[in-house]
């Protein structure tokens, strides 16, 4: 029996939500006193066996050129090959872009239960039952798995990565491949930007900013911090900002560190998106903007004089510090 | 062409969420229902879109659930879908609503399935990738952009900080992410056609679920805000920095 994880990577690089899901993966193997597996596909140049700081213990490499990006349905095939040859009782990936294509295939290939984008350790005292998000993280549901394998999808930024002492046996699994069927012709790099579901910062810009031409301050205090920036829907809508950056109930639902919202209403859309975040910093010169609510720390206040002072600030603290 | 468009009824945005029945249940008191934006802005539409540029294509609409839908399945058809299928089942988990939805696959032989990149109810993002598993079918999930040629899609999905364009022989499962189309209301001629286009009731095949909720909860509410003045910036980056520990 064992918990199977399954590290994902893009260009040869663990992505970093892989490490959420490892450690999640291998503190659900402490639970249940099983071991924590990993199964990595493609050609990986980092090095695995140093995984083992995350707590996985062994990984199973599958390292064919076939699987060097995502097809779905080639990938799915090759996971439950090694879920039934290690007897995984539990899979554990990230419910990130790729884990969302391959947890449900996986689901219907194992008949195993799936609980997709969980935000806590399962309760495993009396069955099993995962916590998640629901309505676009108005609400939470504690879904029960009844069937005998199961699979648990990790929101992105909901479990934090542990790093200890450890080094991971790295073992090659060899199966068939399929050719794949989906064939990637281009990849497009947002340029060297933080990827915004993996972002601990992110600097957030709304319809209050009035114009694309005043994003550079936006982007300024983003790349002092670090962060990734996000905008509301109208902003995207009218074309200010890429569609990849609207987040909300109907674009995409983040999880950071800190959110810094700027010259943004905080409408309830808006707000099912970003109300995970762990500390909210709102900037708005409405004291009765909404988004007031759900903030910790806020400044009622001109965007245009706050957010240069704020770049001026912690460029002082990062100097000092 | 055949197009099968999977559609959702979910609450409205500006929804409400509490819970009954100990909190086993969603409180449906005074909900207003929409189509799950993801599958009427994008999916739905870009269907239509195919539709426009070549007239023999025939859009098909499914949904899982009771009478209830019929409203939501009936303005679906009024922006563009021909016919619609409604099997006719209640509260159940993604593996048996995507069970359900293959059977319907199954009969129909479509070239091209479109669903939306998750609902904005259940957040499950697995209906699409289930489905293309039970048929089958490669599956390509949140598609920004959908092209096709002849018989093959060339499709631009959303990965972490980019995106990755691919091409796939039809038959596929595709779920859409924003920018596949841009959302649409519907006109009168189409609400006028849509009273009877044929929306077909059909009882669901035998099909397990594999999960259950078990309860529903409400997010802790915030502690309330700290404002800062305007003049005191550093005092926020002071806050942010010693007593938040976030920079
Ligand atoms: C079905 C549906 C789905 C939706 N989904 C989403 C979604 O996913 N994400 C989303 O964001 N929205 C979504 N919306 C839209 C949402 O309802 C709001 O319209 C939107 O979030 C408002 O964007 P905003 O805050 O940028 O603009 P506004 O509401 O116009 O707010 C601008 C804010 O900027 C402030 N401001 C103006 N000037 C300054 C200044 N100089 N300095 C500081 N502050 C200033 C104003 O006080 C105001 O609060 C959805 C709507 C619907 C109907």
């Amino acid at each position: 029996m064992s918990v199977l994880i399954f590290i994902d990577a893009a260009e040869g690089k663990i992505k970093k939500a892989s490490l959420e899901a490892i450690t999640y993966g291998a503190h659900i193997a402490q639970q249940l006193g099983v071991s924590a597996e990993g199964v990595v596909l493609g050609q990986i140049t980092d090095d695995l066996a140093t995984l083992g700081k995350y707590g996985v213990q062994k990984i199973h490499r599958v390292a064919d050129e076939k699987l060097n990006n995502l097809d779905a349905q080639v990938y799915a095939k090759v996971i439950a090959d090694v879920a039934t040859a290690t007897g995984a009782t539990v899979l554990v990936c990230s419910n990130n872009v790729d884990g969302k294509s391959i947890a449900p295939r996986l689901s219907v290939r194992l008949k195993a239960g799936l609980v997709a984008g969980a935000v806590a350790l399962p309760d495993t005292a009396n069955g099993f039952t995962v916590k998640k998000n629901v309505f676009s993280g108005k609400a939470f549901a504690n879904i029960s798995v009844s069937t005998d394998i199961k699979i648990v999808s990790l929101s992105p930024n909901a479990y934090k990565i542990e790093a200890g002492e450890g080094t991971a046996e790295v073992v090659d699994f060899s199966t068939t491949v399929e050719a794949p069927k989906v064939k990637v012709t281009n990849v497009e790099k947002a340029s060297g930007e933080v990827p915004l579901t993996e972002a601990e910062i992110v600097v957030s810009g709304g319809r209050g900013l009035k114009g694309p031409e005043n994003w550079g301050m936006i982007e300024e205090l983003a790349k002092l911090l670090h962060a990734a920036t996000a905008c509301s829907r109208p902003v995207a809508d009218a074309g200010w900002r890429p569609h990849n950056e609207h987040v909300g109930q109907t674009g995409i639902a983040i999880a950071p560190n800190l959110y810094i919202a700027i010259g943004i209403s905080g409408a309830i859309q808006h707000l099912a998106g970003v109300n995970r975040s762990k500390t909210i910093v709102v900037i708005n010169k409405d004291e009765d903007a909404p988004f007031f609510k759900a903030a910790d720390y806020g400044i009622v206040g001109d965007a245009f004089e706050v957010v240069p002072k704020m770049i001026e600030s912690i460029k002082k603290m990062k100097g000092g510090a | 062409m055949k197009i099968l468009v999977c559609i959702s009824k979910t609450p409205d945005t500006t929804a409400k969420i509490a819970f009954t029945d100990n909190n086993t249940k969603f409180d449906t008191n005074g909900v207003q229902w929409i189509i799950n934006p993801y599958d009427e802005w994008y999916a739905l539409v870009r269907a239509i879109e195919l539709k426009e540029a070549d007239a023999a294509t025939v859009i098909h609409l499914v949904n899982i659930g009771g009478a209830d839908a019929d409203p939501i399945i009936r303005k679906a058809l009024a922006l563009g879908g021909d016919e619609a299928i409604r099997v006719n089942a209640d509260n159940h988990d993604g593996y048996f609503v995507a069970s359900q939805i293959a059977a319907v696959a199954k009969e129909g032989n479509y070239d091209l399935i479109f669903t939306g990149k998750e609902t904005i109810d259940y957040n499950g993002s697995s209906i699409g990738g289930m489905l293309a598993e039970m048929l089958e079918m490669p599956f390509v999930s949140l598609a920004s952009k959908f092209e096709l040629s002849g018989t093959t899609a060339t499709i631009t999905r959303e990965i972490e900080g980019g995106a990755e364009t691919c091409e796939v022989a039809l038959p596929v499962v595709v779920s859409a992410a924003k920018g596949m189309a841009e959302a649409r209301i519907p006109n009168m001629r189409g609400i006028m056609a849509a009273r009877t286009k044929p929306l077909n009731v059909k009882e669901p095949v035998e099909a397990e679920s594999l999960t259950t909720v078990a309860s529903f909860g409400l997010p802790p509410a915030k502690a309330g805000v700290k404002l800062v003045d305007a003049d005191n910036v550093d005092e926020l980056v002071r806050l942010l920095h010693e007593e938040a520990k976030v920079i």
